[in-house]
Formats: C-alpha cells, sequence, structure tokens
C-alpha cells in the first residue's frame, strides 16, 4: 500500500508523531486567528522555505498537494476582486495554503506506523475503562490490505464490461462490486472467527 | 462481533476502492467520483451505526495518510481544506441515511433507500459541506451555498442508483443488508 510519506528522509522523519500533531493543532488555532496580510504572507513563505529545504524532489510533492486547491483559490479570488475587497481574498487564500501545507508536512514526515501508534496511544483511556480496541486495530489492518484487493476486483469488473460492450463501464459494475465486499467481509469474518476472534 | 467488524472494514475499503476503479460516468455525462455514492451505501446496506463507523474508519485511514480519496488525495491537509465540511459530514451522512432506512418500513426497499440517501447523503451532507466553505472561506452560509449547488442534481442521480442497487442487494445478498436485518 502506497502511503503519502515522502520517501525523501527528513530530519522531521525522526521527531516524534505526537508532538509533531500537537504543534500543527497549535499552528492551525493560530493562523485562523490572525487577520494581517504580512503575517500571512511571511508564513507561506516560511512554509515555502520548509518544504525547499529538503531538497527539490520533497519541494515539488509538496507543491503538488497545494496546487490540487486552485479551484478554491480561483473562486475566491475572483468573487472578492469582484465585491471590492482584494487584499481579505488574499488574506483567505494564503491562510489556506499555509494551513493545508502544515498538514501536510505533517504527513509527509510521519510513517504510516508512526501515526498508528498515536492512535493507539489515544485510544489507551478506552483500553483503560474496558473497551476492546483491538477491533479497531484490526479494523485498520483490514482496511490497509484489502483495499488493493478490492480495486483490483473492480478493475476487473471494469474489464470483464469492456469486453461485452463498446459502450464504457456504468454504475451497473457497482451492485456486482458490493457482492464481492460482502462476501469478502463474511469470508474474513469466519476467518477471524477461526483464528481465535477478537478477544484474547 | 467478528461479522459486524469485517462488514465495517470492507465497506471502508470498498470507499476507497470506488475512488481507485476507472472513472465512470453517468447518463448525462456528469462524471462522478463512486466515493459518495458509497457513503449512501454504507448507510443503507448497513444501517446508521455499522454505516457510520466504516465511513469513520475511511477517514481514520485518511487522516493518516494514506491517499484513498478519489485522485489519490489523503493526508491531514484535506480536513483543514475548504472540502473538510464534506468528510466530516460523511459519517453524519451515514448515520442518518441507514437511520431512515431501519426505522421506515413501509415502502419498497429501493424507495426507502433512495430518498434515506437524499436526506443524509444530501441534506444533512450539505448542510456541514456549506458549513466547511464558509469557514475555510470566510463566505456567508448563503455565498458557500451558490458554490455547491452546481452538485446536487449529480448527488440525486446518485441517490437514486443507491436505491436501485441497495434493492439488488437485498435480493442477492438479504442476509447482509443489516439495515434491514
Amino acid at each position: 500500500m502506497i502511503s503519502l510519506t515522502s520517501p525523501v528522509e527528513t530530519r522531521a522523519h525522526r521527531w516524534p508523531a505526537g508532538v509533531k500533531l500537537a504543534a500543527l493543532c497549535g499552528a492551525t488555532v493560530v493562523l485562523f486567528s490572525q487577520e494581517g496580510l504580512g503575517f500571512h504572507a511571511v508564513v507561506f513563505a516560511a512554509c515555502l522555505l520548509v518544504y525547499r529545504l529538503p531538497g527539490r524532489r520533497f519541494f515539488r510533492a509538496g507543491v503538488k498537494g497545494l496546487v490540487a486547491l486552485w479551484p478554491f483559490i480561483a473562486v475566491v479570488l475572483v468573487w472578492h476582486i469582484v465585491i471590492g475587497a482584494p487584499v481579505e481574498g488574499l488574506v483567505v487564500v494564503l491562510r489556506l495554503l499555509s494551513a493545508v501545507a502544515l498538514a501536510n508536512l505533517v504527513t509527509m514526515t510521519t510513517r504510516l506506523s508512526a501515526m498508528i501508534e498515536v492512535v493507539r496511544w489515544l485510544a489507551a483511556p478506552l483500553r483503560r475503562v474496558g473497551v476492546n480496541t483491538r477491533a479497531l486495530e484490526i479494523g485498520i489492518a483490514l482496511v490497509v490490505r484489502f483495499t488493493p484487493t478490492l480495486a483490483d476486483k473492480g478493475a476487473q469488473l471494469a474489464q470483464s464490461w469492456s469486453a461485452r460492450s463498446p459502450k464504457k463501464p456504468s454504475w451497473r459494475i457497482v451492485m456486482p462490486f458490493t457482492v464481492l465486499a460482502i462476501d469478502d467481509a463474511e469470508h474474513v469474518a469466519e476467518a477471524l472467527k477461526a483464528r481465535g476472534g477478537l478477544t484474547r | 462481533m467478528e461479522r459486524n467488524l469485517a462488514l465495517v472494514a470492507l465497506f471502508a475499503a470498498l470507499i476507497a476502492a470506488l475512488g481507485l476503479i476507472p472513472k465512470f460516468t453517468l447518463g448525462f455525462g456528469v462524471p462522478i467520483t463512486a466515493q459518495s455514492l458509497g457513503i449512501m451505501l454504507c448507510g443503507t446496506v448497513l444501517g446508521s451505526r455499522r454505516g457510520a463507523m466504516a465511513v469513520l474508519l475511511f477517514l481514520l485511514l485518511l487522516a493518516l495518510g494514506l491517499p484513498l480519496l478519489a485522485g489519490g488525495r489523503g493526508g491531514l491537509g484535506l480536513f483543514v481544506s475548504p472540502s473538510a465540511g464534506f468528510l466530516i459530514g460523511w459519517p453524519v451522512a451515514a448515520f442518518v441515511t441507514g437511520l431512515v432506512v431501519e426505522k421506515w418500513r413501509g415502502a419498497s426497499l429501493a424507495v426507502v433507500a433512495g430518498i434515506a440517501s437524499v436526506i443524509g447523503g444530501i441534506l444533512v451532507l450539505y448542510v456541514f459541506g456549506v458549513a466547511g466553505l464558509a469557514v475555510t472561506l470566510k463566505k456567508s452560509g448563503y455565498e458557500a451555498a451558490l458554490l455547491v449547488v452546481a452538485f446536487v442534481p449529480g448527488d440525486i442521480v446518485k441517490a437514486v442508483l443507491a436505491g436501485v442497487i441497495t434493492a439488488a442487494l437485498a435480493k442477492a445478498r438479504p442476509q447482509s443488508v443489516l439495515s434491514r436485518a
């Protein structure tokens, strides 16, 4: 399973994931409490600088995540120029870009295993009051394991559709697709039970 | 217990897989990301609680950094982006959709599931989505609503499809349509 963690090893890869997430929460609160254009321009410039530090490959991957926001940016800028408040529009756009850039930065520098460790830590109080969090852990593993499997089956359904029809695959493949997922789920449930189930 | 977990996890994987398979188009050439259809199906097939849990599990993996959203997007940035409201509304939408299917047994499943998808997957979801747009883009609720009106017709088509598909599933795998089990 491909994750969004950057293969370019940065210093931040070694920082504890919990600290990075807490810092991200704090930074986002600050971003949404400030209104000055100067402040947001400096913050966004700093974000770009941080993206550039680990090298060009990391920078390109980071910018790609921001380019996806262009429809929103276009709408906001056009809107604010029309209503005659371009500065306010720029503040909204820069804040948006910085907030997404910082969040993506945490995602890019944190491995999936470290993230799951944070989830485990967050779920610890639940364990103490007797909730079985093993279901959550197995659930995460099952989704990671079965997403590529199901995507593969979906692609096969689309292919066999194309073999039979000159038209493009339509919504009609969603129904057999869902049946496949349900059947897989029943088999997985049997297998889990056969291996001792969730109580261990 | 194991069966519930497996169905919840497999439906979370189904939402993800619906974003990965080649895009298909609806009758009028509207390209759809089938993922929001997946959210409706979670509610209509799994019911309120399990449907919402499947969506939450999907969102958790998205937040952990897996690129499971259509177009290979993922990561924490999504949850501060303008579309964050829609993501946060997804589990609620699945819950409400499932609740309607569970409670309303008077009409045929296709009709009930279709209307439930409109209520949960469109009405409830758009309240969250519009609120998210309003906060991140600093717009009034009315202005934000204008931005998303264009997507409503496509979503109505998806709700109809969710109804048809759910009824077909109830014939193919009656035991697994938990919202009516």
